[in-house]
């Protein structure tokens, strides 16, 4: 039988299956940030057990750290006192721990692939449902909760029903300002926000082919917000030649041998999916979206769809715009923003801070607007500097914070007050996500450029045509 | 953490029809700062039970004293989406709760409630809305969820529906038993397997 590249990874790592249950699951690598891990590691002590494979964990704090002055104490005692708990739990056990200001420090899901511990063929998972991320890599990678995070650190494993697949191809080539996010707030539009729910998903056709491996991550990462347990595309030689030379990545002989099996890593001609879903490229126009959960994203320049159009309860949509004070059949052009976050594991990428640059160089940050623009790492820092991009971003009335989840989820100081519009390249339109009543636009990197200019949500194509 | 075995449960039951909950509302991230498992209720659907002020909305089904003491809650499609954090199952928990019924979940937050020893019971969308009705029309509306059987029932007319769990995790939740034990249990099995990785 024909094989997709999802059965090969994940049929490779079934240490056995339960009857009628679960497969017991074994986990190459695994992520550690401090919000989910504490009470796993009391977990862990509580029963007497150890941590059986400390090299296969890596500790990066990232949720709750501030993204300002990062070289003094934590003032929150209670974000302080996380962080101190994943540094202590690492040291006991042996896990490499990058904390605040070492130089390998940042979003958990953007320095794992920088430091080559993401890797082809590998299955990853971290409490954090963002950790789909890495299947941009052909790696199986997914979140987990706290007490799966206890079973990895114990066992190494964990107990996990085969998903169902599903594959979305999108074919054609993309228009002018349509980035890798608004591929991926176009499928969870059609998708909605739980139509993958029970799947897992590769995504294959021209687009994601063409796609970097920056773009890539991004669709990836997304993945969950349309209820899938992770997305994934085939290795190439894009992945390859991201990985080669990493720290963490194998060497020498050790790399050929990796290379060998990698390259087995991709869905047999005739292979079957549970579902499949084919796309147009050229349907697709840079995104937002307008309500509460991210499959309610529109092409920038359409209107709020009627309730009347909408799949689903008409009472928990009204609900939605509700608290996002829209009407149906409003322009999303032209409303007036207070906030643009850039940054994100979806978003926090040098690709992103480069995108966001070709449209505000030149240009003045609105008056009315508060941007806080936050790269996913230190090395993201570094290399940003290193193009100059640091320049044209202090030029355009900006100002660069440092690494972290930040705004995304506002657990540490950068929350939008309530009722506060904010444009955010992140992943996430929940109610009081950014903030408690705080009211989220998604959208990528462009649009959330062109609207820190405009100090309205805005069409970055208008900006792009300008300056061509 | 060991929780309380599962066997028949019979109660009233919260509503809470609004569909796509989210993580993010089951506790909010700001909530999610402790480094010990307990009290997680005192903030369980925080910025929907209460004013910014904290003050109790007296509107919200989790506020109403008429379902006070429910073990059940009976959620909307699509309920626990988002975030893998596994203090929402932790507040479910922790309100008193031991059984979410539902027309869909999203998976990593039914996966941390079987985990933590709350039953995730799906049901098909027209009887979720049969539940809704009865709860609306009599608060004081009893379900049965019988484990055991698979089958969740309205006791007052006695309209059921079978549900599906995998036998492992029946057990599990029968017994009170968990994942690590067994998963240590086989640990020669795996560290075969590890040695048998390339990377």
């Amino acid at each position: 039988m024909a094989n997709t590249l999802f059965d090969k990874v994940w049929d490779s790592h079934v240490v056995r299956q339960v009857k009628d249950g679960p497969d017991v699951f074994f986990i190459d690598r695994h992520f550690i940030h401090e919000v989910t891990s504490p009470v796993a590691f009391l977990g862990l002590e509580s029963r007497g057990n150890s941590v059986v494979y400390p090299a296969r964990t890596f500790a990066t704090a990232d949720h709750n750290t501030p993204t300002i002055n990062q070289h003094l104490p934590v003032a929150d005692p209670l974000s302080a006192n996380q962080l101190d708990a994943l540094e202590n739990n690492a040291k006991k056990h042996g896990i490499s721990h990058w904390g605040l200001g070492d130089v390998n420090n940042g979003i958990v899901h953007v320095v794992g692939p920088e430091n080559g511990i993401t890797l082809p063929g590998a299955t990853i998972v971290c409490g954090d449902s963002h950790t789909s991320t890495h299947g941009a890599f052909g790696a199986i990678a997914f979140g987990i909760g706290t007490s799966e995070v206890e079973m990895v650190l114990s066992t190494q494993c964990i107990m996990q029903p085969k998903p169902k697949s599903m594959r979305i191809n999108v074919n054609g080539k993309l228009g002018l300002g349509v980035t890798p996010k608004d591929v991926a707030l176009y499928i969870i539009a059609k998708q909605t926000t739980s139509g993958a729910t029970g799947f897992f998903v590769e995504y294959a056709g021209d687009v994601f082919e063409e796609m970097t491996m920056e773009g890539r991550m991004t669709v990836c990462n997304l993945s969950i917000e349309m209820g899938a347990r992770g997305g994934m595309i085939a290795p190439d030689n894009k992945t390859f030649e991201y990985l080669k030379g990493r720290a963490q990545t194998p060497k020498g002989a050790d790399w050929d041998k990796a290379m060998k099996y990698w390259e087995t890593l991709y869905t047999e001609e005739n292979a079957e999916f549970d579902v499949e879903f084919t796309y147009e490229a050229s349907d697709i126009e840079p995104m937002i979206t307008y309500g509460t959960n991210p499959g309610m994203g529109i092409g920038v320049s359409k209107s709020i769809p009627l309730a009347e159009n909408v799949e689903g309860g008409v009472e928990t949509y009204k609900k939605s715009l509700g608290y996002m004070s829209f009407n149906e059949g409003d322009s999303m052009i032209g409303k007036e923003i207070d906030f643009v976050f850039l940054g994100s594991c979806t978003n926090g990428r040098i690709e992103d801070f480069r995108a966001f640059c070709s449209i505000v160089e030149g240009r003045k940050k609105a008056d009315n607007v508060t941007a806080w623009l936050v790269p996913g790492s230190h090395k993201v820092v570094d290399q940003i500097n290193e193009e100059g991009l640091d320049k044209i971003i202090t030029d355009a009335g900006f100002v660069l914070r440092e690494p972290g989840c930040s705004a995304c989820l506002a657990m540490n100081d950068d929350k939008i007050p309530s009722g506060k519009l904010s444009v955010s390249t992140s992943n996430r339109n929940f109610e009081g996500r950014q903030g408690p009543g705080s009211r989220t636009l998604l959208a990528s990197p462009l649009v959330a450029a062109a609207s820190a200019v405009e100090g309205v949500v805005t069409d970055p194509r208008t900006i792009l045509n300008a300056n061509a | 953490m060991a929780y309380d075995k599962f066997d028949v449960l019979t109660s009233t039951a919260y509503p809470l029809p609004t569909e796509n909950v989210d993580t993010d509302q089951i506790i909010p991230a700001r909530f999610l700062k402790a480094t010990e498992r307990k009290d997680f209720d005192i903030n369980f659907f925080r910025d929907w039970r209460f004013e910014q002020d904290g003050t109790p909305k007296a509107d919200f089904p989790l506020n109403k004293e008429i379902y006070a003491g429910s073990k059940i809650l009976v959620g909307g499609r699509n309920f626990g989406s988002g975030s893998s954090r596994e203090h929402a199952a932790w507040s479910v928990y922790d309100f008193g709760l031991r059984c979410v019924i539902s027309s869909a979940f999203a998976d990593i937050f039914k996966n941390n409630c079987l985990n933590v020893g709350v039953l995730p019971v799906q049901v098909s969308a027209e009887f979720a809305d049969t539940l809704f009705a009865a709860i609306m029309a009599d608060p004081k509306t009893e379900i049965n969820v019988d484990l055991p059987n698979q089958k969740v029932t309205l006791v007052a007319t006695g309209e059921s529906e079978s549900f599906v769990i995998n036998t492992y995790k029946k057990d599990n939740m029968l017994n009170g038993f968990d994942d690590i034990d067994y998963l240590k249990n086989i640990e020669n099995e795996i560290s075969a397997f590890a040695e048998s990785r390339p990377f």
